[in-house]
């Protein structure tokens, strides 16, 4: 109840010994030096320091197998370190599992009592917030029936009704944000702004790099075990996102391959923050080894959930198919016109024979793109709605 | 140790959710509901009778109704130790998720499992009063032997089942060692005989820290006399010793339960 800050340090590992027996003889037999690894480990996380001071929020990013969940199951305690230590102030609240401890055949409202105990709650917590929690998942008329007759979709905003109604001196949130429809996922979204503007601790976890830089002032980038960088998030994601266009450029095996994509706004400006609505020029290099016939094309977008948005192919749009040959490098330019909803997407290229019998080259994510608009719009396409008509039927006398 | 005792304490809304899931799920969607508490006990009766009318026809003595009593008095509480070892030991697997994406006291799950138990062991004993009575049982001081024999028993189930959890999520087979364990400990136990028909094994089977309760038990409510105490204070030391223990390695073993489930 009393102090909220906190502070981490820690220089840990994770080591899973895969028999006791054996591994316990041997070490009795040959102690190993301190921090030293035995056959089959190795360092999931390694001297990772960081703090997190009261009522900061604070993004973890890294691609997988960097150590993210590691972190997370360290910091609720889970897991212990190998070596180092944490140190937490206050009440900590992870979610990590949605629906942790939800039984099929209880109810509704056994199961939110159950989930909300199992989370930390004491049960006069959970009837105090009970209306609440069932009427943000929306799911009122179905509270008694049993939650295996639910849709997974149901049952995913159950459980994170619960979730987000503990009430943590410090949150350590997984990538559960991703539950559920659209809708559902924005409602998540806004408590979650609404936590942190309320000045809990907050961890976040996350691949979505847009939810990270919204929500988090400090994020920590995460690569192979070790703290790459911490720092502000906008500098820690631009530093994130260069790494993988680093390694994008690195030439793969394939006979053909992209070597080389950019993206431009109106106006030329080499960005990856658009306009909705914004026509975006995607210039693609392509290169090989051996002369390549026949070839096309494919662009696609992703959003945040790697939902296809949009795909085509450079066949398919007429432009016929193309050769590249070692000494002639490919260039293709497509302009595309981003009518998207606010968020973050993912550019997709692939390279294949045109009538997609062979695959040379598969890159995605390409590139990382933001886009923004003016207006309050969600969803994946931009409709641009404009209101022209807000007013009730009222018989003319009567208008005041 | 301590730490582990108040942590649960701690967390007491949760055991209790936890039980009552677990007692709740036992009887839902099924054909016997409540039956099902007092089914076992019925049966080691039944087997008690059988083999107390086989004793009595080998020796040519007319079987009395206490004999049925106190078979009826320890099969109750026998019912209870092996059902609640037997769920205990596989409650730690059988909620493998929370134990690996939850920060819980996870004793509080073997715990969970003999509180669910305690229920069924409660619907059993108020059965077996109503038997008792009908059978001119009687009552006398001895009955406040109860209490603290019935404290043992829990004691040391709980230690048991905390210890054969923990075992089995790192050693599957731990659990079909239980179950053969379970199943053979009633000829070794006295349930269906007392240690007073015998005169060398007596002692021997004393030693079971087990049997001095249930026949502590049967002593207080059939016979009226005062159960054997020093055997009884072994026991109780035996469950206060094995109760610390098996906390202590579960606090031990704790930090490895999430990676090696």
């Amino acid at each position: 109840m009393e102090s909220v800050s906190k502070k981490f340090r820690r220089g840990e590992l994770y080591d899973s010994l895969r028999d006791l027996v054996p591994a316990l003889t041997r070490r009795l037999l040959h102690p190993p030096p301190k921090g030293a690894l035995l056959k089959g480990e190795f360092w999931a996380l390694k001297d990772v320091s960081f703090d997190v001071a009261r009522g900061e929020a604070v993004g973890v990013i890294g691609e997988n197998g960097a150590g993210k969940s590691t972190i997370l199951k360290i910091l609720t305690g889970i897991i212990r370190p190998t070596a180092g230590a944490i140190r937490v102030r206050g009440r900590v609240s992870a979610l990590i599992e949605v629906g942790a401890g939800f039984h099929p055949d209880l109810t509704g409202r056994e199961n939110i009592y159950l989930n909300g105990t199992i989370l930390g709650m004491s049960r006069a917590e959970i009837r105090r917030k009970f209306d609440a929690i069932v009427d943000f998942a929306g799911l009122a008329e179905f509270i008694d029936t049993p939650v295996k007759r639910y849709s997974s979709g149901m049952y995913a905003r159950l459980g994170f009704s619960v979730a987000v109604h503990v009430e943590p001196d410090v949150l350590i949130v997984d990538e559960v944000l991703s539950v559920g429809d659209y809708v559902f996922q924005r409602k998540c979204t806004d408590r979650m702004f609404q936590v942190v503007r309320g000045g809990a601790t907050v961890v976040f976890v996350s691949h979505n790099l847009h939810a990270v830089n919204d929500l988090c002032s400090r994020t920590v980038l995460l690569h192979r075990g070790r703290v790459e960088q911490v720092g502000p998030t906008a500098e820690v994601v631009r530093t994130y996102l260069d790494r993988a266009r680093q390694r994008m450029t690195e030439e793969p095996a394939g006979d053909a391959f992209i070597a080389g994509v950019r993206m431009t706004g109106e106006g030329g400006a080499e960005g990856l923050a658009f306009r909705a609505g914004e026509r975006v020029r995607v210039e693609v290099e392509v290169r090989s080894r051996v002369p390549c016939e026949r070839l096309s094309l494919g662009v696609q977008v992703y959003d945040e959930e790697n939902y296809n948005v949009f795909n085509t192919a450079t066949e398919r749009l007429g432009a016929g198919n193309f050769a590249v040959t070692p000494d002639h490098p490919f260039r293709c330019a497509v302009d595309l016109q981003m009518h998207l909803g606010e968020g973050t997407y993912f550019l997709g290229l692939t390279l294949h024979r045109y009538d997609i019998q062979r695959q040379y080259d598969r890159r995605l994510p390409a590139e990382t793109f933001f886009v923004r608009s003016e207006q309050d719009v969600r969803g994946a396409a931009n409709l641009y709605p404009r209101v022209v008509r807000f007013g009730s039927d009222r018989p003319a006398g009567e208008a005041s | 140790m301590s730490g582990e005792g108040s942590d649960i304490l701690r967390h007491r809304d949760l055991l209790l959710m936890l039980t009552w899931r677990e007692i709740s799920l036992r009887y839902k969607q099924t054909l016997m509901g409540f039956l099902w508490a007092i089914l076992m006990p019925m049966v080691v009766v039944a087997a008690g009778i059988l083999v107390r009318g086989a004793f009595t026809a080998i020796s040519n003595k007319p079987m009395q109704l206490t004999a049925a009593l106190t078979v009826a008095v320890k099969s109750v509480p026998w019912a209870f130790f092996v059902g609640a070892i037997r769920f205990a030991t596989n409650s730690l697997i059988s909620n493998s998720n929370l134990v690996t994406k939850v920060a819980l006291p996870r004793a509080i799950f073997p715990i969970a499992s003999v509180c669910s138990q305690l229920l069924d062991f409660a619907v059993a004993s108020a059965v077996l009063t109503v038997v008792l009575v009908i059978g001119h049982a009687g009552i006398s001081w001895q009955l406040l032997w109860v209490p603290p024999l019935l404290l043992i028993l829990v004691a040391m189930t709980t230690g048991i089942s905390i210890l054969t959890s923990a075992a089995s999520l790192f050693y599957r087979d731990v659990k079909y060692l239980v179950e053969v364990f379970l199943t053979f400990a009633i000829f070794f136990t006295p349930v269906l005989y007392d240690v007073d028909m015998f005169t060398h094994l007596r002692q021997w089977l004393l030693l079971n820290p087990i049997a001095p309760v249930l026949e502590g038990l049967s002593d207080a409510i059939v016979k009226h006399r005062t159960p054997p105490l020093p055997w009884v204070a072994y026991s109780a030391v035996f469950a206060a010793v094995l109760l610390a223990v098996s906390l202590w390695t579960f606090r031990r073993l704790d930090p490895l339960f999430a990676e090696r489930i």
